[in-house]
């Protein structure tokens, strides 16, 4: 799979929602779900439980139609947060064309976000995909708990956005930042097919192996 | 306890509040001790613990009989142990439960403080798990919740897998409501179970009781419920609810997707996308589109997207066109993949030529007019002689071949005998058109009416040669002039013969365009004259012999001697002569000849019958009633 194959007219876009445990991820998704007409949306698949936690990881495949003689598809999933699920978040991972990073912003998840943000460096590493070409957004969730429990985007971006990519703050639950969020990875993912798509060849190796 | 056979896995509503439960107790069911095992289910009351647990059950009694399954509430288990222990017959007890290969336990939160029960589930936890059995319990709470139960046995419990499941969400109570709506085979006006569907009931069974109330409400009311009276009825069930607010509207959605739209567009080469809508249109118009795709795997083309584009088009035009006359030349060859794939074109006007050939081929030559009934004489041997050649090398030596002379001197004769010299050599491959101009005219013109000009054009350029008779018509007439000059000169182009005759040669035909004039005089300009005398004896003695008459030398001598401008009038006098010879009953004879040419006006009756003879009425046989073959069945008698 190529990002745009031009010989069947396809744009497929591979993005990942990427975080500690209980950040939003599945949230965000959810929320994504519940805004797409049904005849846009595949079966959204997700293994969680009530309690929030991802076991596996949450797969949404979207149609957006066809653009412009495209057929464009987007695939949105999510990682288990959770430590302990290295091997799914790399596996999630491989041949992600976007990566969107949720931070939580609750004050004490600090050392979680860094943590997990720093993980993720390590596992594009690990498949020999370079950080820094592959388009990351960030989002600060829950910016709609009591100020005394989270920590201002400004914080946060000074400990996680040092690479200075798009960042937004978002309430996953209600709405607020989603589509901001997932518009603007999109738009970075798309901008990178004028530049040829220099990590496909890379992602394909990865996949095969 | 006994297993409820209702329920089952197949009657259990899957929403995202139970996935993860139903999953777990799917693999459970499908491999007993091997997955998760204890399995640990807990939820509030009335989710389904109870439902999944009984499906477990059955599952595995269907699929593996080989294996005991149990399933008790805890109630009845400490009931059991305590008759086990008040008979001393605990070690029975013991036996029975460890025989087990899967034991299910509804509601285990009634552990709490019961030491015994504790200790001795525990023993038999361990044995049974050991040994590789399956354990499923349920719960109102989490393993950790349970008040007052041994630390190890809560790890235990906690082993395996712990699921719990969460209240319906939306969907998944309009699921369960419409599924039971129809096992009840009960039917609500639209919209009333959306109306019960979203009150957020925290459990199916006060769902189900909101619906069994509605449908109590509407089997004795004898009227169906409406959506505006769902609340009124459910009353005091309604109340305690909160309603979910409506899905939202997709506007967010709808604006992320043109906001894509413009990114792909703004990101994706231009002329890829142009090349990508043409294919995406041609592909969906049913062309092959291998070129465009082509195109895309390699940079932009050189002489810009436009033309490239214009120039595929073009060629889907084309095959339109073609695809439009095979069509009504030959239906079923219309269905031929070229004209699908603007890469074949042209196989495409391969198959339109072929269609045409088979299918109406322009009018070829008459039978009757051969080249061994031609007589050859001084007067027409040099068009014979060019005829010949023709014939024996086609469109090589003469192209074209012009014949003039007067009317009836047999060019249209040995036009036709042309034609049939020709006919071998087009070895089945094309038909030879041999039509005269007038003919030629009124084709067109029909066809200029009909609309079918390509196709009437198509007809001559796909024959094999073509033989054009009394072309002086086409004189003046600028359109017929138009496409004679097309025709012509796409089988010039191709080498393949073209004859044409006239009453006069070229440069005296007014009214005929200079190209074609040139043309015309291009190849082989031929006259053919009045017969000379060597050819009218040839013809006497051949005509007299066609009518039964034998002639000598006398005769033929005394005919040849007289000056005729044409072949008709040599074959007029023959029929003359022998017509009336036949009327007055008498044979032909040189002195008969004599009296039929230079009448004599002294002899009245003669006169009179020559006269008659010389009337074409007698010359046609079947005027004469008595000479009709079937005279009988040729009157009809009027009714008096």
């Amino acid at each position: 799979m190529s990002l745009v194959n031009y010989a069947t007219r396809e744009i497929t876009c591979k993005i990942v929602y990427y975080g500690p445990g209980r950040s939003g991820k599945t949230t965000n998704l959810h929320y994504i779900y519940e805004q797409v007409p049904a005849d846009r949306r595949g079966k959204m698949v997700s293994l969680a439980t009530q309690t929030d936690r991802t076991l596996f990881f949450d797969f949404l495949p979207l149609d957006l139609g066809t653009i412009s003689g495209f057929t464009t598809r987007f695939q949105l999933y999510t990682v288990p947060g959770q430590v302990y699920y290295q091997t799914t978040r790399k596996l999630v991972l491989q041949g992600a064309d976007g990566v969107v990073f949720v931070a939580d912003s609750q004050a004490r998840q600090l050392d979680e976000n860094i943590e997990s943000f720093q993980d993720l460096h390590a596992n594009l590493g690990d498949q020999g995909v370079d950080a820094r070409a592959v388009p990351l957004v960030i989002q600060y969730n829950k910016q709609d708990l009591p100020s005394e429990l989270i920590l201002e985007a400004g914080t946060l971006s000074d400990a996680l956005n040092f690479r200075g990519v798009p960042e937004f703050s978002a309430d996953a639950l209600h709405g607020p930042g989603v589509f901001e969020t997932l518009r603007s990875i999109s738009e970075l993912v798309l901008k990178r097919l004028s530049a040829g798509s220099p990590t496909a060849t890379a992602r394909v190796t990865a996949r095969a192996g | 306890m006994q297993l409820d056979s209702k329920l089952r896995f197949d009657n259990f509503i899957v929403g995202s509040s139970n996935r993860l439960a139903v999953a777990a107790a799917h693999a459970v069911a499908e491999a007993p001790g091997t997955a998760y095992n204890p399995l640990f289910v807990y939820s509030g009351s009335g989710l389904g613990k109870t439902h999944l647990m009984s499906a477990i059950g059955h599952h595995v009694a269907q699929r593996r009989p080989s294996l005991t399954v149990a399933a008790v509430t805890l109630d009845e288990f400490v009931g059991e142990l305590h008759a086990a222990i008040a008979d001393g017959a605990v070690d029975a007890f013991k036996s029975r439960y460890l025989g087990i290969g899967v034991l299910l336990i509804d509601d285990i939160q009634f552990l709490t403080s019961r030491k015994e029960t504790q200790s001795e589930l525990l023993r038999i936890f361990n044995a049974l798990q050991g040994d590789g059995r399956q354990i499923v319990m349920t719960s109102d709470r989490p393993p950790a919740e349970i008040a007052d139960v041994d630390e190890r046995l809560i790890t235990r419990l906690a082993g395996g897998l712990i699921v719990d499941i969460g209240a319906p969400d939306f969907e998944t109570r309009m699921a369960i409501l419409k599924a039971k709506c129809e096992e009840r085979g009960v039917r609500f006006r639209a919209g009333v179970i959306d109306e019960v569907g979203r009150l957020e009931f925290d459990n199916i069974r006060e769902l189900q009781g909101a619906l069994n109330r509605l449908i109590a409400f509407q089997a004795l009311g004898g009227e169906p419920v409406s959506v505006d009276n769902v609340m009124t009825v459910l009353g005091d069930l309604a109340e305690r609810r909160r309603r979910s607010t409506p899905p939202r509207p997709s506007g967010e959605f709808a604006s992320f997707l043109t906001d894509i739209a413009s990114a792909v567009a703004q990101h994706v080469e231009q002329w890829r996308q142009r090349v990508s809508e043409a294919i995406g249109y041609w592909s969906s118009e049913g062309y092959r589109t291998a070129s465009l795709e082509r195109a895309l795997q390699e940079s932009a083309p050189a002489n810009g997207v436009e033309s490239f584009l214009r120039e595929f088009e073009g060629r889907v035009a084309r095959l339109r066109e073609l695809e439009r006359l095979t069509a009504r030349a030959d239906a079923s060859m219309a269905i031929h993949p070229a004209f699908r794939d603007p890469a074949r074109l042209d196989e495409a006007e391969q198959v339109l030529e072929r269609a045409l050939r088979v299918a109406s081929p322009p009018p070829g030559p008459s039978s009757a007019f051969t080249r061994s009934g031609f007589e050859v004489g001084g007067s027409n041997q040099m068009a014979v002689r060019a005829a010949d050649a023709v014939v024996g090398a086609p469109g090589a030596r003469y192209n074209p071949l012009f014949i003039h002379g007067p009317s009836g001197v047999g060019k249209t004769h040995l036009l036709n005998a042309i034609g049939h010299g020709l006919l071998p050599t087009t070895a089945g491959r094309g038909s030879i058109a041999c039509v005269p101009a007038q003919l030629f005219v009124d084709e067109l013109i029909a066809a200029l009416q009909e609309g079918t000009v390509d196709r009437w054009r198509a007809r001559y350029s796909a024959a094999s040669a073509l033989l054009l008779d009394d072309v002086q018509f086409v004189a003046g007439k600028e359109r017929t002039q138009e496409e004679l000059f097309h025709v012509f000169n796409s089988l010039y182009a191709e080498g393949k013969q073209l004859v044409l005759a006239s009453d006069r040669p070229p440069r005296e035909l007014s009214g005929l365009e200079d190209r074609l004039r040139s043309r015309f005089e291009g190849g082989l300009v031929v006259p053919m004259q009045a017969p000379d005398r060597s050819l009218r004896e040839r013809l006497y003695a051949r005509y007299l012999r066609d009518l039964g008459v034998e002639p000598n030398a006398e005769m033929i001598g005394y005919l040849a001697e007289r000056a005729v401008s044409s072949v008709r009038e040599i074959i007029g006098i023959a029929n003359r002569i022998v017509a009336s010879a036949e009327v007055a009953a008498v044979p032909v004879t040189i002195g008969f000849i004599r009296a039929s040419l230079e009448p004599d006006e002294t002899e009245p009756a003669r006169a009179a019958a020559l006269k008659a003879a010389s009337d074409p009425f007698f010359l046609d046989r079947e005027k004469v009633i008595w000479q009709w073959p079937d005279p009988a069945a040729r009157l009809i008698e009027e009714a008096p």
